[in-house]
């Protein structure tokens, strides 16, 4: 018998199931995936470089760029890590608008995810109707912080701005509509047995072989791990709202389905307990290392104005110190890991990628499998290639 | 003498110029439905809700640079859309469009040709057809294409099965193998109500002929970024397209023919309701376009030969018991 001559087929780095610019390079026997290389590096912007040149407040916007498909939540994880090493409290009421601006950017990037990861499979329509809720998220960004995809809300130590009315009324009319939008969702997948016959046994990850592998988020949960870091080391008063963590059995393509479609509910359910139970006080932490002083206060005293400037202009220090803290991104845990030296810029900054490891599970996942179902492993992974690449 | 010319030329054009106009606006009412279905408008730019579209989108592409890659198979490359449109358009021949009309005198048969092997005529150009879906791919000189060739012939090799054991049974039924002949005997009874399994089993194996989604595999846009006509440019990469919606106008008016009785209809003129049904069918597919994912490629092949066929067969067999028995 001779031996099989396979065929070396380029996916990406422009692909249209590849979101973004991953390239894998699958070796072929007829259809199925023998071997699969997953290449990175195409989007790579230097941010953790950039980041050591940068003062404090000046990286906020950089980490909007890491997962920009949910980017609240990455503003979140880097501030939590330098408010760690300076110790600082927020205020209750701009930890739960921080935690507001989290769900709604996990809800809009499972909204990217469902849409592309349906129109991987070939049903088309899903994208329309993510999109069409994704855009009332957009409003609400915009009305709060002026951005709508990349709102850099948040600041260390609190968050950019109070609320206004009709940011509340806005979030509101989100929380009663889109369960309403998430049963047309379902309606038109979950149990469409096309749907489930192109899920269903693909891309099988057990769960010790998935911890072993790093993966974390909604990819980890699927495989019947309920690690979520929202549970596991609450940050952000999040142990002051009732969710669950939702988790799958055979960590198929389906279960890591089944677990974002109830991650959108719960998601929503937070976002309704938080916006009812806001508290009151202030927006911003009266440290006055980092919270520069208000207008008032400027103009009357002459040391309130130095710091003003200082702070602007110059930076916060930061003290020295090495800290580690992790919030619970769309994709999965998202670790800033950030060593300080006492200067107004970071010695280095770390980020814990949880795309990277996701990625890196792709050769485990694709092998024996045919090039259809990659596609739909590579969705369902969820993969966004800001984050892999940074 | 004159006569025997003349009016077989001007059935000829006007056949041919109605139906590349309706298969034309088949890709401007695919993309409005498709719209519509996806909170969309679709094309709204040109002309009254883009009406004009379809003639936009032929001068656009008419003047688009012609790419043929280095490593393509040049006269094969060439040949493909060629053999695509041809093959799909002669299949306009055979169609019965509507019951004879009387102008100034003379019977006019509104059908250019009744060959009566006419349905066989269909499979036969249709099968031929795919060749330029296959031969496309396959020229192109890319790893997409070639796949997308491969996934084509295979597919389309087994699904012409059981649409022929379905046609076969219409052709027990009706008793001919001519297209006039079988709307003339649902006269007082449609096929579909005789042969309703017939009926489904044609209709998944023609959407999976056409290559449409569920069954796009060809040209599956998410995994082989359109497949076989991956490399085609400008009025190449058109006229497959048109020849794709040629067969999907094909399609509809056989469904229309074998099951839904033709032209056969109360009221309106026979040429009416038969492009109602054809409007209906096509609306059809693009409803199940908007909605469905795409089956992967090996559950394809088990439905055809695990499901379809056999059920063609049985179909074949209990039809032939039955009309033993009663008729």
């Amino acid at each position: 018998m001779t031996d099989r001559k396979t065929i070396t087929l380029n996916m990406g780095p422009h692909h249209p199931a590849t979101h973004g610019v991953l390239r894998v390079i699958l070796e072929l026997d007829g259809e199925t995936v023998v071997d699969a290389t997953p290449v990175i590096g195409y989007l790579h912007r230097g941010i953790e470089k950039i980041c050591e040149n940068r003062n404090y407040q000046q990286i906020i916007p950089l980490t909007d760029r890491l997962d920009y498909a949910a980017a609240s939540a990455n503003n979140i994880g880097y501030c939590l890590t330098v408010e760690k090493l300076m110790g600082i409290d927020v205020p209750k009421r701009a930890q739960y608008l921080r935690v507001i601006m989290a769900e709604l950017a996990r809800i809009m990037g499972h909204h990217l995810w469902i849409g592309t990861h349906a129109l991987d499979i070939g049903a088309m329509t899903v994208i329309f109707y993510a999109f069409r809720d994704r855009e009332m998220i957009m409003a609400i960004n915009e009305e709060i912080a002026g951005y709508r995809l990349t709102p850099s809300f948040i600041r260390i130590g609190g968050v950019a701005r109070d609320t206004t009315d009709e940011f509340i009324k806005l979030v509101r009319d989100f929380v009663k509509w889109f369960p309403k939008a998430l049963e047309g969702y379902h309606t038109l997948l979950t149990k469409n047995k096309i749907w489930t016959t192109r899920t269903m046994n693909i891309g099988v990850i057990s769960a010790k072989e998935a911890i072993n592998y790093g993966l974390t988020g909604p990819s980890l949960r699927g495989s019947g791990v309920a690690y979520d870091v929202r549970k596991a080391f609450p940050y952000s008063s999040y142990n002051d709202f009732e969710f669950q963590v939702p988790i799958g059995e055979n960590g198929d393509v389906y279960d890591r389905f089944l677990v974002r479609m109830e991650e959108f509910k719960q998601s929503i359910n937070i976002i309704g307990q938080a916006i009812e139970n806001l508290p009151a006080g202030p927006i911003q932490t009266d440290n006055p290392w980092i919270s520069s002083p208000g207008l008032p206060e400027v103009q009357n005293d002459i040391s309130a104005l130095i710091r003003r400037f200082m702070i602007n202009a110059r930076g916060a220090a930061v003290p020295v110190g090495e800290v580690y803290s992790a919030v619970e991104g769309a994709k999965g845990e998202l670790g800033f890991y950030l060593v300080g030296d006492g200067s107004e810029h970071p010695y280095r900054l770390k980020i814990r990628s949880s795309c990277f490891y996701l990625a890196s599970a792709l050769p485990r996942l694709l092998v024996g499998h045919m090039v259809a179902d990659a596609v739909a492993i590579i969705g369902s992974l969820d993969v966004v290639l800001g984050e892999i690449d940074r | 003498m004159g006569d025997l010319f003349i009016i077989p030329v001007i059935k000829l054009l006007v056949i041919f110029g109605v139906c590349l106009g309706f298969i034309t606006y088949t890709t401007w009412l695919e993309r409005k439905a498709l719209g519509h279905f996806q909170l969309r408008y679709g094309p709204m730019r040109v002309g009254f809700h883009g009406l004009l579209q379809p003639i936009a989108d032929g001068v656009k592409n008419i003047f688009k640079e012609e790419v043929v890659p280095e490593n393509a198979d040049k006269a094969v490359f060439i040949l493909a859309p060629i053999i695509s449109i041809s093959m799909a358009v002669i299949l306009l021949a055979v169609i019965p469009f509507g019951d004879p009309i009387t102008i100034f005198g003379k019977k006019i048969t509104l059908y250019i040709a009744n060959p009566s092997i006419g349905i066989l005529f269909i499979l036969a150009f249709a099968s031929i057809g795919s060749y330029g879906t296959i031969l496309g791919g396959w020229s192109s000189g890319n790893k997409y294409g070639y796949m997308g060739g491969l996934r084509a012939s295979a597919m389309i090799l087994s699904y012409e099965l059981s649409m022929a054991f379905a046609v076969i049974s219409i052709i027990m039924v009706s008793g001919s193998f001519s297209l006039v002949d079988m709307v003339a005997a649902q006269h007082s009874v449609w096929n579909i109500v005789r042969e309703p399994v017939a009926f489904v089993v044609f209709f998944i194996s023609g959407i999976a002929e056409l290559n449409r989604i569920p069954f796009d595999m060809p040209e599956a846009e998410s995994e082989l970024c359109c497949g076989y006509n991956i490399e085609y440019s400008s009025m190449k990469f058109a006229l497959f397209f048109l020849a794709e919606y040629t067969h999907m106008f094909v399609f509809a008016s056989l469904v229309t023919t074998l099951f839904l009785g033709g032209w056969h209809g109360p009221l309106l003129p026979g040429v009416v309701w038969f492009f109602l049904k054809t409007f209906l069918i096509i609306f059809l597919c693009i409803w199940i376009r908007a909605t469905i994912p795409r089956l992967r490629y090996d559950k394809i092949m088990k439905l055809e030969w695990k499901f379809l066929l056999p059920v063609a067969i049985a179909n074949v067999i209990v039809t032939g018991l039955v009309m033993a028995i009663f008729v």
